[in-house]
């Protein structure tokens, strides 16, 4: 069957919107990192979109690099909030600014 | 594609995308506005099953299987485990914000998605074709990222061990930083007779019995 794909990819522009304003307005780094993976899947989604409006399985294949991605950002991100909070960091990321001097 | 029963198969998947649409957005909404940590976690998983949904819809079966296992089951694990971790320092810091951030970013946001359907709403990319059951499954993805994507896999597979390094690195107590003669969990001393006493009571614990043979007898 046919399929419209613009619908699934305003879907897609929409949940990465969102996602960007939760990184423009949060400060908690963990609330942070979950914005991130909204947009990271708002582009999944818009991959897989475009690779069954193209008929190719690249797209879902990159969609699957993607994800690899999502989860080493995940590792990373976790295991430095992680360290900041047992180094009794302050959890804002207006605050954290050492590396910046 | 009759998937309810009664019903003409395009209007089936109608309603499975507005559905989809309206958990993945209020979810998504759930996740940026919401003051505990915790809640955004569990909106998260919502969000990532409608997802899944989405890419069901879209034939990428494969897709949608690794998606619920990696996303809701591996990473959400991980994020509601340091979570519960971090305990309330986890939350939003309670400060007041301006208002015009909030402006400012709600006008930034739209514009990005407002641009995005402008640019998609009269493209020719409307009708997908006509595709071939296998399409999206395992064995499709397989062979397209074991094949002519080889490279990417590979990148791949070094990228997850890069992460996986780096995070035993910042997970280890070592990395923290202690005062001079502070001892950490892992470098746990012990004085000498207690040490002799625990590598006996190892031994004891460690001398078993095979069935069937006779213990070994010490004549020396």
């Amino acid at each position: 069957m046919e399929i419209n794909v613009q619908y699934f990819i305003a879907v897609s522009a929409i949940l990465f919107g969102i996602g960007l304003f939760g990184i423009f307005t949060r400060r908690s780094p963990l609330i942070l990192l979950l914005s991130v993976e909204i947009m990271l899947n708002s582009c999944n989604l818009a991959l897989i979109s475009f690779a069954r409006s193209n008929g190719q399985t690249a797209g879902q294949t990159f969609a699957l690099v993607v994800m690899a991605v999502a989860a080493s950002e995940v590792v990373i991100g976790l295991g430095l909030v992680v360290a900041m909070a047992r180094r009794k960091a302050d959890l804002d990321v207006d605050h954290l600014t050492t590396l910046r001097h | 594609m009759p998937l309810l029963i009664g019903l003409p198969g395009h209007l089936t998947y109608d309603i499975v995308f507005v559905v989809a649409t309206l958990l993945a957005i209020g979810s998504a909404l759930g996740v940026v506005l919401a003051r505990n940590p915790f809640h955004s976690s569990l909106s998260l998983i919502l969000n990532l099953v409608a997802l899944a949904t989405f890419y069901l819809l879209l034939q990428a079966d494969f897709l949608a299987a690794a998606q619920v296992i990696v996303y809701a089951g591996a990473v959400m694990i991980m994020f509601l485990f340091v979570t519960a971790y971090l305990g309330g320092r986890g939350g939003e810091p309670a400060r007041d914000r301006p208002w015009w951030q909030f402006a400012l970013a709600a006008i930034a946001a739209a514009a990005l998605v407002a641009e995005v359907i402008f640019a998609v709403v009269d493209q020719s990319l409307a009708q997908g074709p006509h595709v071939a059951d296998s399409f999206g499954s395992p064995d499709a993805v397989g062979t397209s990222f074991l094949g002519r994507y080889l490279l990417a896999f590979e990148g791949t597979s070094i990228l997850l061990m890069v992460a996986a390094v780096g995070g035993v690195v910042l997970g280890s107590r070592r990395a923290a930083r202690r005062l001079p003669g502070e001892r950490s969990a892992l470098e746990h001393e012990l004085a000498p007779h207690e040490l002799s006493v625990q590598s006996q009571l190892i031994d004891v614990e460690t001398r078993f019995e095979v069935a069937g043979t006779a213990p070994e007898k010490d004549d020396a």
